[in-house]
């Protein structure tokens, strides 16, 4: 259980210039990138999960080679076994929430059928409690489920490592409390490395193991280098 | 002269041309919308030139390119194709009209759609091919439904550029359009006046069936 990460990634246009270069390594279950908007931590997730290219630099998870500009390897997002959870979730509106669950389970041009679903999208449903709404459509559940029906559908897809992107932040504060301990007892048990970006110190004190601090796309601070 | 004929016929080309132009128009549209170039401006305004050219220079260029001795007229007499004055070449007249209408409204579906759904289809392992099927054109369909619409009436109404090249062959290339005008300048008041009502009530017709066939909006509703 293991992430990897140096890369460069220059973008510029008339008016701006950002330069994001991070690089990190850790072992923890459970990485929190911290830091305010616009210092780069969506990019770096983005770029982990092959939606964004590096300039150059190189990205391991879990020996995994995903990208190294050095040995020309760019793996597509199809095939980097990365969960990832947007920060508005980005569930279909056009499909069920059982839908969304079996989503990543067949890869042709048909979507999984409506009447029918697989049994291990069933299996994700009951262990999010999303059965009374698995024939809702995003537009009719709550927020927290929106969230569970999003998780559902990463790890339906069976990653090697879960990208989360402020994933509190479309939720009431209160929601977010039970959220954040339901993600924590979620992966205590299921054994899977998670990388959660944010900017809430909330999330930290709740979900750090390992905190690095981003600041104008650099690493600016390293719990596991301080020992804090 | 019946009414039948015209009637039918136009409503056979309205059909092929708008089922041609959803080929071709969302085809087109995909492309442009995810192409990153400078010639893509200039791609686009030679696209939507059809919407600006009077019909008839576009019949004219049809006549130009299919004709006898034209480009392609040439190479398609060799496969014992002309499709000069035959309700194939109406087809052809009334899809390259009807065109831009398609095509804008698709592309503008297609841009519509968040890049963060089709990005979450990604990195849940779906092959582009998957991607377009399952979630760009699904989410763009409600925009193509209503190009298509659009770009049906216009194909039905459509006179300019058939008259060039289909001609006016009673029982074999008069559209509803082109029948109308011929009763007129036959002078045959009542022939007209009952062609214009035919096609009055089509349009009507067509609107109402148009109402039915729009995507189930009911299941996106925000409740």
């Amino acid at each position: 259980m293991t992430v990897d990460i140096s890369f460069r990634r220059l973008l510029a246009d008339t008016d701006r210039r950002f330069e994001l270069d991070v690089a990190f390594h850790s072992t923890s279950r459970r990485v929190v990138l911290y830091g305010p908007s616009g210092s780069g931590k969506s990019m770096t997730l983005r770029a982990i999960a092959g939606l964004l290219t590096p300039d150059d630099g190189r990205i391991v998870v879990n020996q995994h080679v995903l990208f190294d500009s050095a040995k020309g390897v760019n793996l597509t997002p199809q095939v980097r076994k990365v969960g990832y959870l947007f920060q508005d979730y980005a569930l279909f509106p056009q499909l069920t929430v059982a839908q969304n669950v079996a989503f990543g389970m067949r890869t042709g041009i048909l979507n999984p059928r409506r009447s029918s679903m697989p049994e291990a999208a069933a299996r994700w449903i009951d262990a999010f409690e999303l059965g009374a709404v698995a024939t809702h459509y995003p537009s009719q559940v709550s927020g927290g489920q929106k969230q569970r029906v999003a998780l559902a559908r990463a790890l339906a897809a069976e990653p090697d490592i879960l990208l989360l992107d402020e994933p509190f932040s479309a939720l009431d504060p209160p929601l977010r409390v039970r959220m954040r301990s339901e993600l924590a007892a979620l992966q205590s048990r299921l054994d899977l490395q998670m990388l959660i970006i944010t900017h809430d110190p909330a999330d930290v004190d709740a979900l750090g193991e390992h905190v690095l601090e981003i600041r104008d796309g650099r690493i600016f601070s390293d719990s596991a280098a301080t020992g804090s | 002269m019946g009414i039948w004929f015209p009637l039918l016929l136009s409503l056979k080309v309205a059909i092929c041309a708008t089922a041609l132009n959803l080929l071709l128009g969302v085809a087109v549209a995909f492309g442009l919308s995810r192409w990153r170039s400078p010639l893509r401006d200039l791609v686009d305004s030679l696209l939507t030139l059809p919407l600006v050219l009077p019909p008839t220079v576009l019949g004219y260029y049809l006549l130009v390119l299919l004709g006898r001795r034209g480009v392609f007229g040439a190479w398609l007499e060799r496969w014992g194709i002309n499709p000069v004055f035959t309700w194939e070449g109406a087809v052809i007249a009334s899809t390259l009209v009807a065109f831009p209408l398609i095509q804008k409204a698709a592309r503008a579906a297609f841009e519509n759609v968040d890049p963060q759904l089709e990005s979450a289809a990604r990195v849940l392992g779906l092959p582009e091919r998957a991607v377009f099927f399952r979630v760009s054109l699904p989410l763009a369909s409600k925009g193509i439904t209503a190009g298509a619409l659009l770009a049906f009436a216009r194909a039905l109404g459509e006179f300019g550029a058939t008259l060039m090249i289909a001609g006016n062959l009673p029982g074999r290339t008069q559209t509803l359009s082109v029948a109308i005008y011929a009763a007129v300048q036959a002078g045959d008041d009542r022939g007209a006046n009952i062609l214009v009502v035919v096609a009055s009530i089509t349009c009507v017709v067509v609107l109402l069936i148009a109402g039915r066939l729009m995507p189930d909006r009911s299941r996106l509703r925000v409740y």
